[in-house]
């Protein structure tokens, strides 16, 4: 079966002042058709210019890239009839109200609101009661949902989403998520990147990205199922000083909060536990817990960009 | 009021017309505290903080932060707080012994405090390589610690951080965290506001704005206990569910 979407060994670097940055850095990987795929990583990781090379926006210096089958290069006219995509930054007329950006976008692509109105339904409920109102005057969260709206209305075979759950709050992320979900359900193949990594578990598969590379690519599963070594995670009364006696044993190999725990691998292999809860008593740690824990993507994460 | 308290809200309010973003707060701040200001998008932090930080003039209430009163003395209390945000950041064009003259320059520090400053702070972050080079071409993680450094150069009694780790990779966040943990040791009081409930986890309080009211306040593993949940994700969404106002 073809990939829905492809990328054969990217390279695309900036001039920055004096200074060569490297924004992707030879990246291959495909997305199969209706998958939720994520591209998780920090700002830089390089995340934005992948999607602007797909979207056909930036030409890369070097490499591949298809969507649906189509190059992007020489192909892009065809491409743009069927992707969407939703920038990082809100890009629809801000003078414009909702249902005029709305039969805007629709006109673009000889289309109407009506014609895929199953596909964006559950989004455009709820920015009907505004739609009188200017885009710029709508709250972040109606804004976000008027773009994706916009971005679905020509029922595109690939979504793309740059960073949808940016700086929203935990509840509206949720809810977020259900709709991507709902998307997926009708057929749509999606790629959405994002720097909180406890989303990459609801995607199918992911890209971890740092500073142009891809660190790991798998099922969220099986890249936590590759951590290397024993995680565990500890309390005590003071968080503070369990971090700073932690990290001055020498047994210790990293150790980092993780909310209300610290996780910790030590450098041997089977560091036997009673002795370093003895140390930390000797501390004075009271209520202190160690115990095994499962590593999640974040700690997989600090692991590869320690490697 | 007490003398131990850093911030001391009561009642505070603030309309825009007919709406009421913050709605009749009341919480203190302890010196030394790190107090997390969590609510949804549009629940009224940032309006909070403005009036906080002495950028916006409250409806009614009262409030006294470093000891200033909100109303007679927002210019003392400016001189007295730090603030960083993600999205303030420093002058990218200048480099970092420039961003230092300049914000201390701003805070009325002398040449021989901004020099000690300067060299104290690039070999806390070993950053001495880097001194005179522009802020732009440094890695984001760098940028936000500088920043915070910087917003830190006059010695504040509070440093108010508005979503500091925003887009930051997970390691600098933890190494960002540390810097705080370090600030309230020496005795800043630091008002944090975040996305991360991981990083909720951190604060020795914190706040859960609602529809313009705090909803709820104490410790995180209290607000846990209390809510019968694993965390404060858990904790902030069963909360945040409960908001009518929506707005992110």
């Amino acid at each position: 079966m073809e990939a829905s979407v492809r990328a054969q060994n990217i390279f695309k670097s900036f001039q920055s002042g004096k200074t060569k940055v490297e924004a992707l850095n030879d990246i291959s990987f495909e997305v199969e058709k209706g998958e939720l795929f994520g591209l998780i990583g920090p700002d830089g990781a390089g995340k934005t210019t992948l999607f602007r090379i797909f979207t056909t926006l930036m030409i890369a210096n070097k490499g591949n890239a298809w969507v649906d089958g189509l190059k992007v290069v020489s192909q892009y006219r065809e491409i743009r009839k069927r992707v969407g995509y939703m920038p990082g930054r809100f890009s629809l007329y801000q003078d414009l109200t909702v249902e005029e950006n709305l039969s805007f976008f629709a006109t673009l692509f000889d289309t109407t609101l009506e014609e895929n109105y199953d596909l964006v339904k559950d989004i455009y409920i709820q920015i009907e009661p505004f739609k009188k109102r200017r885009a710029g005057a709508l709250s972040g969260g109606m804004k976000q949902k008027l773009a994706l709206s916009c971005a679905l209305i020509h029922k595109p075979s690939v979504l793309f989403l740059d960073e949808p759950t940016t700086g929203v709050d935990a509840v509206s992320r949720q809810e977020f998520w259900e709709l991507l979900r709902n998307l997926q359900l009708q057929g749509i193949t999606i790629v959405v990147s994002t720097p909180y990594m406890d989303e990459a578990s609801l995607c199918d598969r992911v890209a971890l990205m740092q500073a142009g590379k891809i660190l790991d690519l798998d099922t969220p599963s099986g890249i936590t199922r590759k951590f290397s070594k024993t995680l565990w995670s500890a309390s005590s009364n003071d968080m503070y000083q369990l971090m700073n006696d932690l990290k001055a044993d020498e047994r210790v190999n990293t150790c980092y909060p993780f909310g209300q725990y610290h996780h910790i691998t030590f450098k041997g292999l089977n560091q036997e536990i009673q002795s370093i809860e003895k140390m930390l008593a000797e501390k004075g740690h009271v209520d202190l817990t160690i115990q095994k824990t499962e590593p999640t993507i974040e700690d997989c994460f600090m692991e590869l960009m320690n490697q | 009021m007490s003398m131990e308290a850093a911030i001391s809200v009561s009642d505070l309010t603030k309309r825009f017309g007919d709406f009421t973003a913050v709605d009749g707060i009341t919480f203190d701040v302890k010196k030394g505290e790190i107090f997390g200001f969590l609510g949804a998008n549009g629940a009224g932090k940032t309006t909070a903080m403005r009036m906080l930080c002495g950028l916006s003039l409250p409806t009614s209430g009262q409030a006294n932060v470093a000891g200033f009163d909100l109303y007679k003395e927002p210019e003392k209390i400016k001189k007295n707080i730090g603030y960083m945000s993600q999205k303030f950041s420093l002058y990218g064009d200048l480099t970092i012994r420039e961003n230092n003259r300049f914000y201390g320059g701003i805070y009325g520090l002398t040449d021989q405090q901004i020099k000690e400053k300067t060299q104290f702070m690039l070999e806390h972050l070993h950053l001495e390589d880097q001194a005179d080079t522009l802020v732009r071409a440094l890695p984001l993680g760098w940028k936000q610690k500088l920043s915070f450094s910087v917003s830190m150069i006059h010695d504040p009694k509070i440093v108010f951080l508005d979503e500091p780790t925003g887009g930051v990779d997970p390691i600098t966040r933890r190494e960002f965290w540390s810097m705080i943990y370090e600030a309230a040791h020496s005795g800043t009081t630091v008002f944090v506001t975040t996305h991360y409930m991981d990083e909720a986890e951190y604060c020795d309080r914190v706040s859960i704005m609602v529809d313009g009211k705090i909803e709820a306040m104490d410790s995180p593993s209290a607000l846990s206990k209390q809510y019968n949940a694993k965390g404060m994700e858990e904790v902030f969404v069963q909360l945040a569910r409960k908001a009518i106002r929506s707005d992110n």
